[in-house]
């Protein structure tokens, strides 16, 4: 019991008094609205008591810092040691462009990389492919051959700076880029760091970067965690994605049940597909979320996560290493909270979801910039939102004392709400045979476009407000200045990759193109043959194109 | 003749998967009483022009938020052009700045709606067009 007999009685007094006086007080002073609700929808009370907690069991629910069932953080000494990881998702143009742009993030404080691919890129295209019209270096840099590669990572101490990928499904083929790339600069496999996120459920759920069926999806993300346990101990292979399912148009629950559920069958096909000891690799396991506008939503999402994921690998899977219990994660600020309109309040929104990421003990952070409405960020921008997290870190004091919202009547009262109904789901999911069957029916994607429309709705009709689209309108334009990625680029990267075509040994990418269909075929890990691959100069499209041939391809089924 | 309901297809052509958008609008059109056909994300401009023609529709929304709208969304028009289905009117929507709209007006695209355009507003201007070019025909 988290208070005494005594306590608990005395707070039913008070409350009971205070709810008299509430219904006197609205008598003349009605509330502004019938109905308080998070972002997401969960209905909030007017006030939280003791008596929401009164049947929490301070060691067995909350309990230490760096001990199960971990919801005041993995870390002992929470971020009195180190603090989150800076890392913000940058990527544009050529690989020079983004090289570039990265050592300009360091210079500034910056402390760790992350990496934005285009369109061409993360679809397993080549810049030259007449899929890659007009998107060549839009969204991200263009990467086709490992020449591009090494040039992005031109001047990056590899066993220092640890370096996250948003790649998934060519994800072994970045991956071995970066392992060949080590392996040219003398550096061990065993001393590089960094994640690929690599997570292709997620995508049939929501990002709809999808290249083959589930299954062979499945298959490729296993090979990887299979090598990196041994071969890169130092890798996280999968980061478990719920921030673009966030971004589609989910709730907080939707968002944390669908990636756990997502979890939970990565670990599955692992232990079932490679044998593998459950402690073996979770440990390598990360996750990514989404940090939203509504702050003490977002920080009990983040402090179910931990608890629900512990209690997952305890008991599901039977884990004894306390790193296989941890939920290590990336977080980013809502892209699909900001607004074209007045751009600058921007940073205020970024601000408060920041400050929720750290407050729900995040390890790793992207802030976004107030432009990412319309194109990637201008420099100017990228400084603020780096600075907004280093003004957290540095000048605000909320870093001084762990997971200070702890013990909060409200806040572990929602952080349970959050968690008993992402089991709910997880049950649900469970219980129509795991993730890949309930995609297959539709299931995850349909609770999302329900959510997104209703939202759209709430919003069409003022229930839910953002300032700027549906209150507190402007006429007056507050114009920002925004980064154009020249046009000339694409034309430059096609002839780049055309150009190590021909003078790449054409005799040795053929070879090496047939090792991978074969290591296909027969079920081996591809991971090797695709190191061999890039460094022979083949383009990711040449190898996915190899995966589309044996696997085949899934086609968006379009359901909304 | 005015008894056909409005015939809407709503496409994404390009690489680009953020379909949150083209999704609502979809359901949105459908609540409006229109035929919806929606094309799933990552069509090509041929499969686009293809499939409007093919489904008969009124009116094509394209939805792009990559960037990749100043070439995409001129090359659907020009195709349904080359088929003589100019008829079918096209639209866009995504994250396009403003000094793209006229040279996307200028390639044919009838109007555009950007993040803050209301639903209602889409669907009203879509019922003031198709009936305009249902009285001419």
């Amino acid at each position: 019991m988290y208070f005494s007999d005594e306590t608990q009685k005395k707070s039913r007094r008070l409350t009971e008094k205070w709810q008299d006086e509430v219904q006197e007080t609205l008598k003349s002073n009605p509330d502004r609205k019938d109905r308080f609700s998070t972002v997401s929808d969960l209905d909030i009370k007017r006030l939280y008591t003791p008596e929401d907690l009164k049947d929490v069991d301070f060691a067995r629910n909350i309990g230490a810092p760096g001990e199960f069932p971990y919801l005041r953080g993995n870390q002992v000494t929470g971020y009195r040691g180190r603090h989150w990881t800076f890392r913000m998702f940058s990527g544009m143009g050529s690989a020079r462009d983004t090289n570039a742009r990265w050592h300009m993030l360091l210079r500034e404080g910056q402390t760790g990389l992350s990496t934005a691919f285009d369109f061409p890129t993360l679809m397993g295209y080549d810049s030259d492919s007449p899929k890659a019209l007009g998107e060549v270096g839009k969204c991200g840099v263009a990467i086709d051959t490992l020449e591009d590669f090494l040039e992005l990572i031109d001047g990056i101490p590899l066993d220092q700076v640890t370096t996250s990928m948003t790649i998934n499904p060519p994800a072994t083929i970045l991956w071995a880029m970066y392992c060949a790339a080590a392996d040219i600069k003398g550096v061990p496999l065993a001393k590089i760091g960094g994640t690929i996120q690599n997570d292709m459920l997620k995508e049939f759920i929501a990002q709809k970067t999808f290249m083959c069926p589930p299954e062979p999806s499945i298959k490729l993300i296993s090979d990887t965690v299979e090598f990196g346990a041994k071969y890169v101990p130092r890798w996280n292979t999968i980061s478990i994605s719920g921030y673009h399912i966030r971004e589609a148009g989910a709730t907080a629950i939707q968002e944390l049940a669908f990636t756990l559920r997502d979890g939970i069958e990565y670990v599955e096909d692992v232990i079932r597909r490679k044998k593998m000891d459950v402690d073996d690799f979770a440990p390598r396991l990360s996750f990514f979320f989404n940090s939203h506008i509504d702050f003490f939503e977002e920080v009990c999402k983040l402090r179910a996560a931990r608890r629900i994921w512990a209690k997952i690998m305890r008991d599901r899977f039977g884990a004894k290493n306390p790193r296989s219990l941890w939920m290590r994660f990336h977080t980013q600020t809502a892209g699909c909270s900001l607004t074209a309109q007045q751009p600058y309040n921007n940073i205020i929104r970024t601000t408060v979801e920041a400050l929720a990421a750290v407050m729900g003990g995040t390890q790793s952070l992207h802030t976004n910039s107030l432009d990412e409405v319309f194109c990637l960020p201008s420099e100017h921008a990228v400084e603020v939102a780096l600075r907004t997290q280093q003004i957290l870190a540095e000048e605000t004091g909320v870093v001084n004392t762990i997971d200070p919202l702890a013990g909060s009547y409200f806040v572990e009262s929602l952080t349970n709400e959050i968690e008993e109904k992402t089991w709910e789901y997880i049950e649900k999911i469970d219980a129509m045979g795991g993730m890949i069957a309930a995609i297959e029916k539709g299931f995850p994607q349909m609770e999302i476009a329900d959510a997104a429309y209703k939202f759209q709705r709430q919003i069409e009709n003022k229930e839910k407000i953002m300032v700027g689209v549906n209150k507190y309108v402007t006429e007056a334009q507050h114009a920002v200045p925004l980064m154009e990625i020249d046009e000339k680029m694409g034309e430059e990267q096609i002839k780049r990759v055309q150009d190590v075509r021909r003078k790449r040994d054409n005799h040795a990418v053929k070879q090496s193109l047939t090792d991978i269909r074969t290591a296909c075929k027969s079920g081996a890990n591809v991971m090797p043959c695709c190191i061999e691959a890039v460094k022979n100069l083949a383009t990711q499209q040449e190898i996915c194109d190899v995966y589309r041939e044996v696997y085949g391809e899934y086609r968006d089924p379009g359901l909304y | 003749m005015s008894a056909r309901k409005i015939r809407v297809m709503v496409a994404k052509p390009g690489l680009d998967g953020h379909d949150r958008g083209a999704r609502i609008l979809a359901r949105c059109f459908r609540d409006a009483g229109f035929e919806v056909i929606y094309t799933g994300c990552h069509q090509t401009p041929e499969q686009v022009a293809a499939a409007a023609i093919q489904e008969d529709v009124d009116l094509v929304g394209l939805s792009c938020l990559s960037g990749a709208h100043r070439i995409l969304f001129p090359r659907v028009v020009e195709l349904l052009k080359e088929k003589n289905a100019s008829d079918i009117t096209v639209i866009g929507g995504g994250i396009i700045p403003e000094q793209d709209f006229q040279m996307l007006y200028d390639a044919g695209i009838k109007a555009i709606f950007t993040p803050g355009a209301s639903l209602d507003s889409i669907v009203d201007w879509i019922r003031a067009s198709i009936q305009t070019r249902d009285e001419h025909h």
